[in-house]
């Protein structure tokens, strides 16, 4: 006689999807390449926050990062554009259905060369989107140039320094308009799910500067964008916690040590002071603090900077509640009436 | 040279406010039922440099440019020698007394004016002088060729509106000292003059661009991404007007659309095609160097297969060309646009009508095949006045395509994003956002096989790029077919597209009286072409085909898609200044050509 036994339930989030069901195509990406971990943490964070999958909409540009989105959330719909232009694409999606929850992942070389006219403009329109730079510092698909995000006097494989000041997309992100700007390491799992999970329920546009290795190019001796580098140079603003809106979980607040950020949907992002006290909702702050860690060869992570004030683009066009896309005709095409008077006015 | 058929052209300094006395003027003509046409000349420029307006009066409805100029208004002292030099002998000019212009030919009509004496009394504020004195021309032409007093009256109160009922009464006052100078000081000794007549019932005057606005506006479009460039940012502008008018919610006061001036012409498309792809009716507008900026994203547009419509209003030249001057000068260029193998289908509206009903019409094919469809005007249709019908109302529903909804994926199952399933080269797409496990599927710019996955297998891009130039055929069956007038007496065939119409049909008619030679004529209305082309070219022994540019940019498309048979018998007549193209010149190019 035998007996049946029950599999073990499968473990599901709080809308019945597996984890599997945020997963993507297998990675083409080089073994130990920082943008994996990236991936990883985006199926973590999605699956543990409850997002249909299908509410995503995956904007990338092109290189190693932009081919990261087909590595993750596969019931998504994704959009692996032209070289820097994933802002543009995004935009008008957005603007197309402002339903989406947009998540754009991308490069160094989208970022701060070809695409930084776009990156800068949707800054200071706050697209409503989590826009995550996967940041090596480097051209991995071409085999290995300097990108703008490069450190000043950091070597190439072949020993050549860069002589150039690198582009530091965070304190552009802070200049120009983002609304929630953080840096972290792909290496740094508990930080990085924080910060990602707060992009999540952010209404504005979330940058997020991810140090991610490049084990091919970029991993050496010499390079301030390695995993050594980043193991002794990385500097974190505050140890970060999010609690989600719909876990009823009290912190303990120790006078002084802890402040805590209320995101829209009434998340909390509880950050604990690591050494000096950091307001990131003080602007000023937060530009001194970046220049003061690249003076000192720092790489400060966390969250940098954090408004939740700020208007996003879809409140400032005014636009109607349901998706542009899908209005019916009705609604989209003015009546008879309205050209015969147009047309009267123009005898 | 009769009643109602002479051209008037205002030659004055840009930023001196002529406009609106220009207007007035062409607009009185219009009112008094005779046909009319006005047509801009202006430089890239504010203000300080030569402007012409020209206005043609036309009995037999030619509306297209004329060469000859009969009757001058010299307002500007920096051209109105080269002005005046340039007019056919007998025609007239009306100038600014102290530019002492009679002394320059014996052949001319001139009629002095002090339009500084006059204006005076007139306008006592001084800072206002400058921009009052101008409608003194109106109230002197009014005398010398006819115009009713009443009508200028009237079309000043439509110019100036209700609210600025004091502006227009001082120009009144102008209007009536220029035609009490005339009565008492002008003796007329040339003949240019109008008569009522009744050719403009029911008529209305627009520019091409408000047109394909309203085009746009009743297809429905909700996302307007662009960057200003001459001479396409009023189309923009005037969209973004009717929008707010027409397309608020009445409930919520909640927009309906989103009009975004972007930071270029690669943000401008981009954002256009992400809309496109998340399900939007989006639209961009630009002009020459906007088109080469949009090159890659067009393609991407084509190869991603996402909806988008683009109206080009053509200007001069590569680089930055001549950008306030018209050609039709982006033709090869935009059928083609992008790197690798690529086919847009372009529209080819001529008349305000056909900006309205073709824009309808882009939408629709955008959305139905999924791709980049681009509208091609040019500066003289998009931002001079035309007389035109009244716009129809659309007769036909929004064609939105092959749109899957969650509904239709709980029945299929599931889909494959570029599966030919219909035989039409078109396959079904969902758009984000809809709420299914099974409609999402990457979008990638890069090679990819029928269900939308990274492939660099041959057969699979063979496969793929097939079905594209299969569905550019299914195109070919649903574009706006050409007009034809078929005539059997002729041997001779002209063929043109957009506002070169106006010259060629006058043409047929100068062709037929100087020449007697009979000819039949083809408009084009849309690449790809349809079979009527060949037809035509099969019936005719040697085909004109008219166009403005240099290099006979539509020839060359012509003899990539057509049977070297029927394209031998084509023949080129091109017009490239920058000014509209006029009969004259394509009569007489073709009588060189045949040998008259």
């Amino acid at each position: 006689m035998s007996t049946t036994v029950a599999p073990p339930p499968k473990k599901v989030n709080r809308i019945g999807l597996e984890v599997l069901n945020y997963k993507g195509a297998k990675s083409t990406l080089c073994a130990g390449c920082g943008h994996n971990a990236i991936s990883e943490r985006i199926i973590e964070c999605f699956y543990e926050m409850g997002i249909p999958p299908w509410r995503v909409a995956k904007f990338s540009g092109i290189g190693c990062s932009s081919k990261s989105p087909a590595y993750f959330l596969g019931l998504s719909h994704g959009f692996n554009a032209v070289h820097g232009r994933a802002p543009a694409v995004g935009t008008g999606a957005i603007l197309a259905n402002r339903n989406l929850l947009g998540l754009t992942v991308t490069g160094d070389g989208d970022t701060a060369s070809i695409g930084l006219g776009q990156f800068c403009h949707m800054l200071r329109r706050n697209i409503p989107m989590i826009y995550i730079i996967e940041d090596n510092g480097v051209y991995g698909l071409t085999k290995g140039q300097f990108s703008a995000t490069a450190d000043l006097g950091s070597k190439l494989k072949t020993g050549v320094a860069n002589e150039l000041p690198a582009m530091d997309c965070c304190l552009l992100g802070i200049e120009l308009g983002a609304t929630l700007v953080a840096r972290s390491f792909s290496g740094d799992k508990r930080q990085f799910q924080a910060i990602l999970k707060a992009a999540i329920v952010h209404q504005g546009l979330a940058v997020i500067d991810v140090v991610s290795p490049c084990v091919t190019f970029n991993d050496h001796e010499g390079s301030t964008k390695s995993y050594a580098y980043m193991k002794d140079h990385d500097e974190p603003l505050q140890q970060l916690d999010f609690v989600p809106a719909f876990e009823e979980i009290s912190v303990e607040m120790e006078e002084g040590e802890v402040r805590e950020i209320t995101m829209h949907d009434g998340s909390r992002i509880v950050l604990r002071k690591l050494g000096k006290d950091y307001d990131p909702t003080d602007k000023m702050r937060a530009v001194q603090a970046l220049h003061e860690a690249t003076q000192s060869g720092h790489v400060l992570t966390g969250v940098i900077y954090a408004d939740t004030g700020r208007p996003t683009f879809i409140d400032q066009l005014n636009l109607v509640d349901e998706p542009l896309a899908t209005l019916p005709e009705e609604r989209v095409r003015p009546s008879q009436a309205a050209l015969d008077e147009i047309m009267e006015e123009l005898r | 040279m009769g009643a109602n058929d002479f051209t008037l052209q205002i030659a004055t300094v840009n930023g001196s406010g002529s406009q609106t006395a220009n207007t007035v003027l062409m607009r009185s003509l219009f009112q008094m039922g005779i046909p009319v046409t006005g047509k801009n000349l202006f430089p890239s420029n504010i203000a300080g440099l030569p402007t012409w307006f020209t206005i043609r009066a036309s009995k037999h409805g030619w509306v297209g440019r004329k060469k000859e100029i009969d009757f001058l208004v010299a307002m500007n002292p920096e051209s109105a020698r080269e002005d005046v030099m340039g007019l056919e002998a007998g025609s007239a000019v009306v100038y600014d007394e102290p530019l002492k212009l009679d002394g320059l030919r014996a052949d001319l009509h001139f009629y002095p004016i002090p339009f500084d004496k006059l204006v005076a009394p007139v306008c006592p504020e001084p800072k206002l002088r400058k921009l009052v004195r101008n409608m003194i021309y109106d109230g002197v032409l009014a005398q010398l060729v006819g115009i009713e007093l009443e009508e200028i009256r009237k079309a000043l109160a439509k110019q100036f509106g209700p609210r600025k009922a004091k502006a227009a009464e001082l120009n009144w006052g102008a209007v009536e000292a220029g035609f009490d100078f005339a009565v008492k000081n002008l003796a007329k000794t040339d003949t240019c003059r109008v008569e009522r007549m009744d050719a403009t019932r029911g008529k209305i005057i627009i520019d091409g661009n408000a047109a394909c606005a309203l085009g746009a506006v009743f297809a429905g479009a909700t996302v307007v991404t662009w960057y200003p460039i001459t001479p396409s940012t009023s189309l923009v502008e005037s969209m973004a007007g009717y929008l707010k008018r027409l397309r608020i919610d009445k409930q919520t006061g909640k927009a309906t659309f989103a009009v975004v001036q972007a930071e270029d012409e690669l943000a401008a498309i981009g954002m256009a095609i992400g809309a496109g792809w998340a399900g939007a009716r989006s639209m961009t507008a630009t002009s020459g160097p906007g088109i080469s900026l949009m090159s890659e994203f067009t393609g991407l547009g084509y190869y991603i297969e996402a909806p988008a419509v683009i109206f080009d209003v053509q200007r001069v030249g590569p680089s930055t060309g001549l950008p306030t001057r018209t050609a039709q000068g982006d033709i090869l260029t935009t059928a083609v646009l992008s790197h690798g193998d690529t086919k847009h289908p372009l529209l080819l509206p001529s008349s305000p009508v056909e900006c309205f009903t073709m824009a309808q019409d882009a939408f629709n094919l955008a959305e139905e095949f999924q791709t980049p469809v681009f509208v091609m005007t040019d500066l003289d249709l998009g931002m001079n006045n035309w007389m035109s019908e009244p716009f129809p109302y659309p007769s036909e529903p929004i064609r939105r395509g092959k749109v899957l909804t969650a509904a239709d994926l709980d029945r299929l199952g599931g889909f494959a994003r570029y599966k030919d399933v219909d035989g039409d080269g078109v396959g079904y797409r969902t758009l984000p956002g809809t709420d299914h496990a099974a409609a999402g599927f990457f979008t990638r710019g890069s090679g990819h096989d029928e269900k939308a996955r990274y492939s660099e297998r041959p057969e699979d891009y063979i496969h793929n790029v097939d079905r594209l130039a299969r569905k550019f055929e299914s195109i070919r069956g649903r574009v706006p077919l050409p007009e034809v007038v078929r005539n059997d007496n002729a041997s001779i065939g002209l063929i043109c597209y957009g506002t070169t119409r106006y010259a060629v049909e006058e043409s047929r008619d100068q062709l037929q009286r100087d020449f007697g030679l009979e000819t039949s004529y083809l408009r084009l209305k849309a690449y790809p072409f349809t079979s009527q082309l060949k037809d035509f070219l099969e019936r005719h022994a040697r085909v004109y085909l008219v166009e403005q540019n240099r290099d006979g940019q539509m020839l060359a498309l012509m003899r990539m898609d057509l049977e070297p048979g029927d394209a031998a018998k084509l023949r080129s007549v091109r017009y490239y200044g920058g000014l509209p193209i006029d009969a004259r010149t394509v009569t007489d190019e073709i009588a060189r050509q045949e040998g008259l």
